[in-house]
Parts: C-alpha cells; structure tokens; sequence
C-alpha cells in the first residue's frame, strides 16, 4: 500500500535496469522497506542492478522480460504480481536507436516502433488489468519531450514516445475511480547509459534529477510532469512556433 | 463479481478513503439488507477479502479494503431496545452514536465515551475501542460494551461478552480494526443524567508545563477534561493552552429558562464545507492567526453552562471539515506516552513548533487505566493529537515523532494512523502476537483484510 505520505512498499521495475528506474527504487527505499521487482533482459547487469538494490537494504526479485516479445507479456505481469500487491510500476524501458539508420532501414524502425510502443502498450494494458483488480496502484510511463513534436534530429524515436504519451494520457482517464493513478513523465535530454556518447542538449538531466520528479509525482498524485518542470513551458514555445521558424533551430 | 451471488443492486464499485482523504482505493461495496446479506457476503469472499465499514470516519485506511469487499453497515441501523431499568442499549452496527444519543437522552441516558465527533457508529467504535474526554475516569468504549454479535469467517454469528467462554475473541474484536469478524448488534450499558448540558470550568494557561500540571490536579473530579494547545507559537508560550473540564450539569444548575426542556438535544450544523479548498490554505499565517484567536477566546471561567455541541463536540457544527485541508489530504497524529514521560510531550510540541508543518487542532488528554483488550490504544498516560496537511517533509517529522514515541514506551492509534511502518506498529504493542493467536484461530484463511492491515502486516 502507498502511505499517506506517498511511501509505497513494493515497486516493479519494467526495464530493470534503467538508470532512471534504479534511482527511482533507491528514492523510494530511503524512506521505507522497499519490495523490488526487476523485470528485465537476464544477464550481468540486471543481477548487478540486483545486488546494488539488496546492499539498500531492498528485497529484489528479477524477473525476465523481453520487451520485443509482447506475446509473453501476459505472464510476465502475472509472474510480477504473485507475490503480493504492487503499489508502484515504473515503464522505464525503451531504446533510442540511430536516427538516419531508424528511417531508412526497415528493420530498425521496426525495432524502434516495437520496443518503445509495442512493447510498453502491451505491458500497460496487462498491468492496468492487474492494477484495477488490485484496486489501488500507481503506473507511471516514461514519455520524452520528443513526443511534443517531432524533430527532424529523432522523429523516429520521438514517434513512438508520442504512440506512447497518448496510450498512457488515455489510461489516465480510463483508470479514473478505480483506485489507480497513471503518471505521464516528459524528461528532457537525460545523461544515462541511453544517451552515452551524444552531446547534452540545453536543460539536461541526471537520472537523480528525473526520479526526484518521478518519485514526487507519485507521492502527489500528479498525472503529467515535466523533467525538469520549466521544460513544460519551453517545449510550449516550440510546438507553437511555426515551421520554417522551428527547422532552422539547432535542436 | 457474479461469485458474490448477491442482487446486482447491491454491489457496487466505489472508490474508499478515510477522513484524511490520503490513500484512496476501489473496492466492492455491499449494502446488506440484514444479517444474511452479512454472512453471505463473507462466505463469498475472494481473494482480497471482506471489510465493514461506518462512517469513515477514521483518519487513514482502515475502513478501506482496495480490490476486495466493503460492506457499508450503515444500512444496518436499527435501535432493537432501550432498556430504561438497567440502562442499556441494543442497537445494530451500524447507528452512529449521533443517532443514538438523540434517542437517549428523552430517556435521560448517556453515552459514557464520547469520541472528537458523533459521526461514527456502533461497530466502528468498537473496532477502535474509542476513547474521548472522559477516558480518565470512564475508560474507553470497551468498557461499557456489555455483549456484541459477531459473524465470523465461517459464516456463523456469535454473541460475545466481556467474561464469557469466547471472552478472548470479545476483546480481540474491540480495537481489533474489523479484523477478527463482523460486528452486527451491540448491547451497551448507559450512564444517567439530568440534563443534556454541562457545566464546563475553562483555564486559560499560558505555558505546557503549567497546562500539564493543572490538568493533573482534581482531574478526578471532572467528567470530561482536555486540552487545546497551541502548537505554532514558538518561544516562552510554547504549549500555550485552554484547559476545558465539565460535569454534566445537574437541573438545578441549569439556568431557568432551560429548565423546561433540559434533555433537549442541542447541536445544530451550520454548514457543510464544499470541496474548492486549495491546498496549502493551513499556513505558517494561518496557522498562527488561528491558534492566536482559539486561545484568546477562552478566557479562564468557571461554572459556564455549555451544550453538546458547544463543549463536546465543536467540530461537528462544520459537515465535511476535512475538506477544509485540501484535496491532498492531512493526517491526524496521535499518540500515548506513559505517566513518567512527559518530557516527551515537551520533546514532540518542540520538535512541531520548530518544524514547519503547521496543525491548528491539537489535544492534551491524560488518559486512565488501559482494558484488557490486547490492541486498545488507551494505556495511562498523556495523549497526545495533531492534525497536518500532507505536504513533502511530513514523512519526515513523523518519523523522527514515531522514535520519540517509541522509545518514551508509547504508541500510535490504529484508527488515526496512515504512515507508520509495520516494524515500528509492532514494537509499540507489545500484545500484538496475542492478539495475532486469536485473530488466526477464528479466521484462519485471513477473510477480513483492510488497506490498514495489508500496509502494517497486522
């Protein structure tokens, strides 16, 4: 159950071993005895993700999930429920992939369009399931900014955060007065191993920063945030501006 | 829920909160006709289990049960019999004691445990064994529960009483949350009085060991006694308060033109508050504005001849006050630490005072001796009641509040909290694997859950 206070006790991870998700449980376990499950591709780095989240003092459980293989969704929700309530699910999976490769190669697009909507589609309407039987929960999504508009630079990539933006807003509305809460996060440029090697855009983030924000949003009960807040009014700007004004912007 | 085998028109999904407003959740709410209704409804129950529930009254999440079934015992509300003799009540479940004390008082009855409001009923006061002003001399509502019917989860009812053969499960049920079955009807022994007003002696006390010290002389003699704090003002009038204790008052200290009509039963409501508070209205200014107006309106008095509502329940003249806190909700605070540990009552209206959350209601009450029942929150000593609006570094001070609390021998109330966790609950009740025993032996497979048990491990 969360507290009154916006302290839940258990929290499923979807891309187990997001740097975001990570520092989102870490947040969460500093305040109370945190059940953790890790949904995520087998390997090293999930079990590495593991082992930091126990010295924490957490009890983790990895579960694995192939977010290409949205036909084995079902039962992996189902495997991440069995032991008990969820209070907090956290959609954190996603890959960004090459821009120039993404819209001319079949193969990539597909990829692309598979994991970051395909993908987080399925396991939302399989937790939402789980969630209203449970009748109480919170789902949080990773959006992007680049579901705002999309940009010549990563329009492939921002699509499908768009596909996804819409699916969650509308599960919002959907799962309203069923006890669960649904939250729409928009980060801006993140440093994290998904970005490693790009050069940070203006307003960037850590991985801290953006689940300080996650972990606020959930404990308010707010349903879309911004990461940082002040982004929310920039990309206002942009999605107003007109066309051959926004193609000459270094974005 | 076709398992149910209930009429469709009794089921309904609706989403539960407690009187803080925190932590909603959805559940499947019954709406019995009678005892039947009841007992099917537990013989069905699912995997998230069965939960009864008053008037919601209490502050966190023991009256919600998220994803399982929530029987709304308010349809049960029958008085069965007034027995003026021996002065006792029968009434089901689900009257609230509002309810019953208009009905009494023509009798010239009394209940002898009064809660902050008259919005709760029967079966809630005996879930949180309640306690209110006159605990000191009265004890709490367990005390004076002569016999109660409880359906448990095998689907039998059961008559219970305080020294019968089932005596264990009778006090495992009072304070026991609603987690050991449910209870339908309650007898309950009454105390008599002449009028329905009392005669309230105020005290106006500018410092908390003064406030402390005087509510600990002649506390005896008064029926009812507490006190309001002030818990905003920093510096030498920190604790500063108003000391109310009263009797009721006997026909011929009622002035004449009351006389007439002395069991009259008077406690209007103004107004219901509507639902358009932002957050954030309870403020530092606000806050100090508030307690600097509740303390300069009672200057010391003694003799005043005061109602119902007046003295006992002054809250209850606003419908839906909680809403006054926002739509992010608040939380109510209480706690007991033994006689002996007032330093700690010192230590938590600093630790208030210095930290930025603001409550403007706070209460002072020595309470008297404890029940037998393993999970009733009342032990002697000084309780202790803030109310605060959910905001970031709440978590926090209570927190540090919970390790005061705990290491000073003293408890939290189930039926205010929200926010602790399972470990500290536990330390703070010593008698909790006691009671663990009984619940276990009637309802084994766990049938009665609630929001509060599922986040404190009860």
């Amino acid at each position: 159950m969360i507290d009154a206070v916006g302290n839940p006790q258990s929290l499923l991870l979807f891309g187990g071993t997001s740097d975001i998700g990570l520092a989102v449980a870490a947040r969460f376990a500093a305040a109370r005895p945190l059940r953790v499950i890790l949904a995520g591709r087998p390997g090293t780095r999930l079990t590495e993700a593991a082992d930091r989240l126990r010295k924490s003092g957490c009890t983790v459980t990895e579960l694995p999930f192939d977010a290409r293989q949205p036909a084995t969704h079902d039962e992996v929700v189902a495997k991440a429920f069995a032991d008990g309530d969820v209070d907090v699910t956290l959609v954190a999976f996603g890959v960004l992939g090459d821009q120039e490769t993404a819209w001319t190669d079949v193969n990539a697009a597909r990829e692309l369009a598979e994991v970051n909507y395909v993908g987080a589609v399925t396991v939302g309407v399989c937790v939402a399931e789980r969630l209203r039987q449970q009748g109480h929960g919170a789902l949080v999504a990773l959006s992007s900014v680049a579901a705002e508009r999309p940009r010549r630079s990563n329009f492939v990539y921002g699509s499908t955060k768009a596909g996804l933006d819409s699916f969650y807003t509308g599960l919002t509305e959907a799962l309203r007065g069923s006890g669960v809460r649904v939250t729409v996060v928009r980060p801006g440029f993140v440093r994290t191993r998904m970005t490693e090697g790009l050069s940070a855009a203006p307003l960037s983030q850590t991985a801290e920063q953006v689940a300080t924000v996650i972990v606020d949003a959930v404990r308010t009960g707010r349903e879309q945030v911004w990461a940082p807040a002040p982004m929310r009014w920039v990309m206002s700007v942009l999605r107003h501006l007109p066309r051959p004004v926004f193609r000459k912007l270094p974005i | 829920m076709d398992t149910l085998g209930l009429v469709e028109r009794a089921l309904e999904q609706r989403l539960l909160h407690g009187w803080g407003r925190t932590s909603p959740s959805s559940a499947w709410v019954v709406t019995p006709r009678g005892d039947q209704d009841v007992v099917d409804a537990i013989r069905a129950a699912g995997e998230r289990g069965v939960l009864a529930r008053g008037l919601g009254r209490s502050y966190g999440d023991p009256a919600q049960n998220s994803g399982g079934v929530v029987i709304d015992m308010t349809a049960l509300d029958r008085i069965h019999d007034i027995d003026d003799e021996h002065a006792t009540v029968t009434a089901d479940a689900g009257v609230s004691l509002d309810t019953l004390m208009r009905v009494l008082l023509p009798h010239g009855l009394w209940l002898p445990v009064l809660p902050g409001t008259r919005q709760v009923t029967v079966g809630g006061a005996i879930g949180s064994d309640i306690h209110g002003k006159a605990h000191h001399v009265a004890g709490s509502f367990g005390n004076h529960v002569r016999s109660f019917d409880l359906a448990t989860a095998d689907g039998e009812i059961r008559t219970l009483t305080p020294d019968g053969p089932d005596a264990e499960l009778f006090w495992a049920t009072l304070g026991g949350m609603g987690l050991t079955g449910i209870v339908l009807r309650a007898t309950l022994d009454l105390d008599r009085v002449e009028s329905a007003y009392f005669v309230v002696d105020t005290e106006q006390i500018d410092t908390l060991d003064d406030l402390m010290a005087r509510q600990s002389v002649d506390d005896e003699k008064y029926v009812e006694s507490v006190s309001w704090f002030d818990a905003v003002t920093t510096g030498k009038h920190l604790g500063r308060g108003i000391l109310t204790r009263a009797n009721h008052a006997t026909l011929d200290q009622l002035p004449a033109k009351r006389r007439s009509d002395p069991l009259k039963f008077d406690a209007p409501q103004l107004l219901t508050m509507p639902d358009v508070f932002p957050p954030g209205m309870l403020n530092k200014l606000t806050g100090r504005a508030f307690s600097e107006l509740w303390y300069r309106k009672s200057p010391t008095k003694l003799g005043a001849v005061q109602n119902i509502t007046q003295f006992l329940h002054p809250l209850d003249m606003f419908g839906e006050w909680n809403r006054v806190y926002g739509p992010r909700g608040f939380l109510q605070y209480q706690f007991v630490v033994p006689f002996g540990a007032e330093d700690a009552i010192h230590e938590s209206v600093r630790m208030i005072a210095h930290s930025g959350h603001v409550s403007g209601l706070n209460v002072l009450k020595r309470f008297g001796a404890a029940n037998r029942a393993p999970l009733s929150f009342p032990t002697p000593g000084w309780t202790l009641t803030c109310d605060f609006p959910v905001k970031p570094g709440l978590h926090e001070l209570c927190d540090r509040l919970d390790d005061l609390v705990l290491s000073a021998g003293g408890r939290l109330y189930l039926a205010k909290e929200s926010r602790t966790s399972a470990d500290v609950l536990h330390r703070m009740y010593p008698r909790i694997d006691e009671w663990r025993k009984t619940r276990a032996a009637v309802d084994p497979a766990g049938v009665f859950r609630s929001d509060l048990s599922r986040r404190l491990a009860l």
